[in-house]
């Protein structure tokens, strides 16, 4: 199992990792940088618990080969505060109460970040399909839906 | 209890815990790493049934890397008696001289790095000599494949304990009902209907995987653990090890879900020899993959029969469930008896036989999931009395009604039912389906129908609860309680209980998360227990400590209703900042056993779930698809605690079931498990929710629960996979008998009814 220094950057931070050319992202994150919040859970790419930004896209960080990450600009969901202030989507998912469990959060809360980014007014169809790639087995859908609408009106109004 | 006005009880706060989970930093076990820990991998077995001649672990051995590799002789080493369960000493920790399903875990490799434990778990050679398997539940009531050649149930229970040293059958347990005279109302009976409903064998899928890590010294045994039953685990760890309890330590940390996969032992036992082994930290953490070997909901089959008279009341039935619990019986035996002496429906019924059987077979284990098997039952008796009410051409609701169950009539257990909304739940749920409305079922190949399904469960009983409640000298409050937080809310509603009895904001308050050495017994998170029982011994524990600080103001000369603050109280009796008052409590309700002769008991349960489901749906008669236009969730959930949380709990296990009633089903091939996989096994996703989703709440104080509270975690799964069965019928007149319902199963049907059935139907 050979190995690569790899240089990114992490939360708007400069780092440098050794990692093994098999290792994904997702233990990356978690054995090098104490980082947890991308987690595995089907490690198959179906469920989105481990999703990250990799240069603003949403990647399911357990089919991402950490050595790739070597020069791009690497977002997880503990980047996403500031200090103590919440971004608005995890202010929207905390007030609509769109979790149980909470082990898929982080991914719909990425997800929902990246959805406005690119769409900020969408309607309840949009962001069902920009979702459709994450999994809640609690089945919180409905909650995440609303709370994807009432991000929107938070980021539209700040 | 007297029904009384509440500030912080009864409001909708978010989770305390809902900052931890939106920055990505809850504390799941699965995230917890220790110093010089090792990875354990697992080697399981390829196969359903067969002898072990000899394993061959030195390629794996001579692997750089790894530490150590274990097999069950090894375990036998540390553990000389290494069988487990909760309710049969039935499950080696690593398989001993048999395996007995496919994925059983047979040797274990420990390395400091997990990809060179998984790679070397690969070079195990195990030789196998295969028995004949069985995997049906009813072909093992007389197959030559036997599972467990002697039966070993677990001392504690007096009720188990004739089945002791019973040899050659694949019958775990059976448990008997009998009311009035149910042969003689048959006799006499107008009309006799009889069916049989399946259900297939399905997977919790938490998505932390199951966890854990133990770390074993000396005398010490500390387990992290993902489990929903701290105390459970502790018990059964020092039984294996014959230590007192307190020299084991089970803490847990926030679930990453449990919906019942994480009750009672699962990977702890394995956890606790490696580290003894080892003399190191082991980790061991399931994949989603290995979850599907580890534990499942069971299969059924349900053979339903009912007598009925010409006015449609219902006068007898008869039910024989067979329930397929795998290799290992692990709660199911539990699941027989308490889920299956409500096997008749919620109905008023006078005759009633119930023979309810667990059946090992060469399946991987099953347990509890959301339901404990009503969900099961109900897929029955509501699709069975659904069938009736069409063949007698009465209207389903008005059917129900005429025989449903109501408050101070006996349960066919014979208990009588108190403060169960059987009628109203049904009656929201008609009204919000719009039942007394003409209804457009469409034309050409689209037709649209309508169902109802209503379902209900008793409460685990009797079990324990117990709670401390520590007020800090600066007024702020601990609740210690071994109840899991795995997402249904439960450190919320704790919280919310002692700051009404305390009269503090919940800001104030804090929940440890279980730990047996801190927090004191609980029976475990399941069954929607812990509400009810959990949320008394809060409620009785925070009034154990306010008494205390009434006595303690009083002693220093503090006005009875003077409302000093409690900064003040704790300084002028200690003279500055300092002390602690702690209130505890023990609740156990009330409870009857049942009569071994006729499975009878005047007092089974402390409270009654109730939940109904309405369905609209959309099938395409050319292909057999179908959509659900509309799902309606009515449940009786008491007065909830915190009304948000009970919804969300509601719509959660709807639409858990609506996975299990149209999508998710695992597949045996010659005793393999062909799609241990979220690729090939499909939970739902955002699209395959119901066009519209309802859930209505029938808000009814619970008599005698804690500030009129009662469990709800599981009421939404009841009627969703009838309702939908029934739909189906109204829509376009094909049963549905065997789960999960898909567009080919519905195609079939249609070509059946038709005259021109599939050549291979
Ligand atoms: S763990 Fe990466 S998508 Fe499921
Ligand atoms: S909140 Fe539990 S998986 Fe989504």
């Amino acid at each position: 199992m050979s190995r690569h220094t790899i240089n990114f950057t992490l939360n708007g931070r400069p780092v440098t990792a050794d990692v093994g050319t098999h290792q994904n992202l997702t233990e990356v994150l978690q054995e090098s940088f104490g980082l947890f919040g991308a987690r595995e859970s089907c490690g198959q790419g179906l469920c989105g618990c481990c999703t990250v930004l990799i240069d603003g896209a949403a990647v399911t960080s357990c089919l991402a080969l950490a050595a790739f990450a070597d020069g791009s600009d690497v977002q997880t969901v503990e980047g996403l505060a500031d200090g103590e202030e919440l971004s608005p989507e995890q202010e929207a998912f905390i007030e609509i109460g769109a979790f149980q469990c909470g082990y898929c959060t982080p991914g719909f809360v990425l997800m929902t970040r990246q959805l406005l980014d690119e769409n900020p007014d969408p309607d309840d169809d949009e962001i069902k399909h920009y979702l459709s790639g994450n999994l809640c087995r609690c089945g919180a859908y409905p909650e995440i839906v609303q709370a994807v609408r009432l991000a929107g009106e938070k980021r539209r109004a700040r | 209890m007297a029904e009384t006005s509440t500030t912080t009880v009864g409001q909708s706060y978010g989770r305390l815990e809902g900052h931890a989970k939106v920055t990505g930093r809850a504390d799941y076990i699965y995230n917890l790493r220790l110093p010089s820990m090792l990875h354990a991998k697992i080697h399981r077995s390829p196969i359903g049934h067969g002898r072990i001649n000899s394993i061959d672990v030195s390629a794996a051995a001579a692997m750089p890397g790894v530490h150590m590799v274990v097999t069950g002789e090894d375990v036998k080493t540390v553990l000389p008696e290494p069988y487990y369960g909760p309710a049969f000493h039935d499950q080696p920790i690593l398989a001993l001289d048999k395996v007995r399903h496919f994925g059983e875990p047979v040797a274990a490799v420990l390395a400091a790095d997990p990809h060179i434990a998984e790679r070397a778990a690969r070079l195990i050679v195990v030789d196998y000599e295969e028995l004949p398997a069985v995997y049906d539940e009813i072909e093992a009531l007389d197959s030559e494949a036997i599972v467990h050649e002697e039966l070993k149930p677990a001392g504690t229970f007096a009720d188990l304990k004739h089945l002791s040293g019973r040899r050659d059958t694949n019958v775990a347990l059976d448990f008997h009902l009998r009311l009035g005279d149910a042969d003689k109302a048959f006799a006499e009976a107008v009309h006799v209907f009889e069916h049989t409903f399946r259900t297939q064998q399905t997977m919790h899928t938490p998505f932390e995987p199951i966890v854990a890590i133990a770390d074993v010294t000396h005398d010490r045994a500390i387990i992290h653990s993902s489990t929903q039953s701290p105390s459970f685990v502790r018990y059964e760890l020092s039984r294996l090890l014959g230590w007192p309890e307190s020299n084991v330590r089970v803490r847990t940390g926030h679930l990453g879900g449990g919906f019942g996969a994480k009750v009672y032992v699962k990977v702890e036992a394995l956890a606790l020899a490696l580290s003894m082994l080892a003399h190191r930290p082991v980790r061991v953490a399931q994949t989603m993959e290995e979850q599907f070997y580890t534990i499942t909901k069971h299969p059924s089959t349900f053979r339903i029969r009912s007598a009925v008279d010409d006015d449609g009341r219902i006068v007898g039935r008869k039910c024989e469930v067979w329930w397929n619990g795998g290799a290992y019986a692990d709660i199911g035996p539990r699941v027989t008896q308490k889920s299956g002496f409500t096997a008749a429906g919620p109905y008023d019924i006078e005759n009633i036989d119930i023979d309810s059987f667990a059946l090992y077979t060469n399946r991987p284990p099953a347990g509890a999931l959301r339901g404990f098997g009503i969900p099961q039952l109900v897929w029955a008796y509501e699709s069975h009395t659904d069938i009736i009410a069409r063949e007698l051409g009465i209207d389903p609701i008005v059917f129900r009604k005429r025989n449903i169950l109501r408050d101070g009539r006996p349960q066919a257990v014979g208990t009588i039912v108190k403060d169960g909304e059987f009628e109203p739940v049904l009656d929201e749920t008609a009204r919000r389906l719009g039942w007394d409305r003409p209804y457009d079922k469409g034309e050409g190949a689209k037709r649209r129908g309508r169902g109802v399904a209503i379902g209900f469960k008793a409460s685990i009983s009797p079990t324990t609860s117990s709670a401390i409640v520590s007020v800090n000298a600066d007024g702020s409050v601990i609740v210690y309680c071994s109840t899991v937080d795995m997402g249904q809310g439960s450190d919320t509603a704790m919280a919310q209980i002692a700051a009404e009895v305390l009269d503090i904001p919940l800001d104030r308050i804090r929940v440890v998360n279980p730990d047996t050495d801190v927090t004191p017994y609980d029976m475990s998170t399941l069954g929607s227990r812990s509400t009810f029982h959990m949320g008394h011994a809060v409620r009785l524990a925070a009034a154990d400590a306010k008494e205390k600080l009434v006595a303690m103001a009083e002693e220093v000369g503090m006005p009875e209703g003077s409302n000093a603050p409690l900064p003040e109280l704790f300084i002028k009796k200690f003279g500055m900042r300092a002390g602690t008052i702690v209130g505890t409590a023990n609740f156990k309700p009330d409870y009857a056993p049942t009569d071994p002769e006729t499975g009878l008991s005047p007092n089974a349960t402390p409270f009654w779930m109730i939940g109904a489901t309405g369905a609209e749906v959309e099938v395409d008669t050319e292909t057999g698809q179908f959509t659900i236009l509309r799902m309606i969730n009515v449940c009786d959930v008491g007065k909830p605690i915190n009304p948000a949380v009970v919804e969300t709990q509601l719509s959660g296990a709807a639409v858990m079931q609506l996975g299990f009633t149209t999508t998710e089903r695992m597949i045996l091939e010659n005793g393999q498990l062909t799609n241990p996989s979220l690729a090939d096994y499909k939970v739902p996703g955002i699209f395959d929710m119901p066009v519209i989703m309802e859930n209505g709440m029938i808000e009814a104080e619970q008599h005698n629960g804690p500030f009129g509270a009662k469990g709800a975690g599981e009421s939404g799964t009841f009627g969703v996979s009838p309702a939908i069965a029934n739909a189906i019928e109204d829509a376009v007149g094909v049963r549905i008998a065997e789960m999960p319902i898909t567009a080919e199963a519905i195609f079939r049907a249609l070509r059946a009814k038709d005259g021109a059935p599939l050549e291979e139907d």
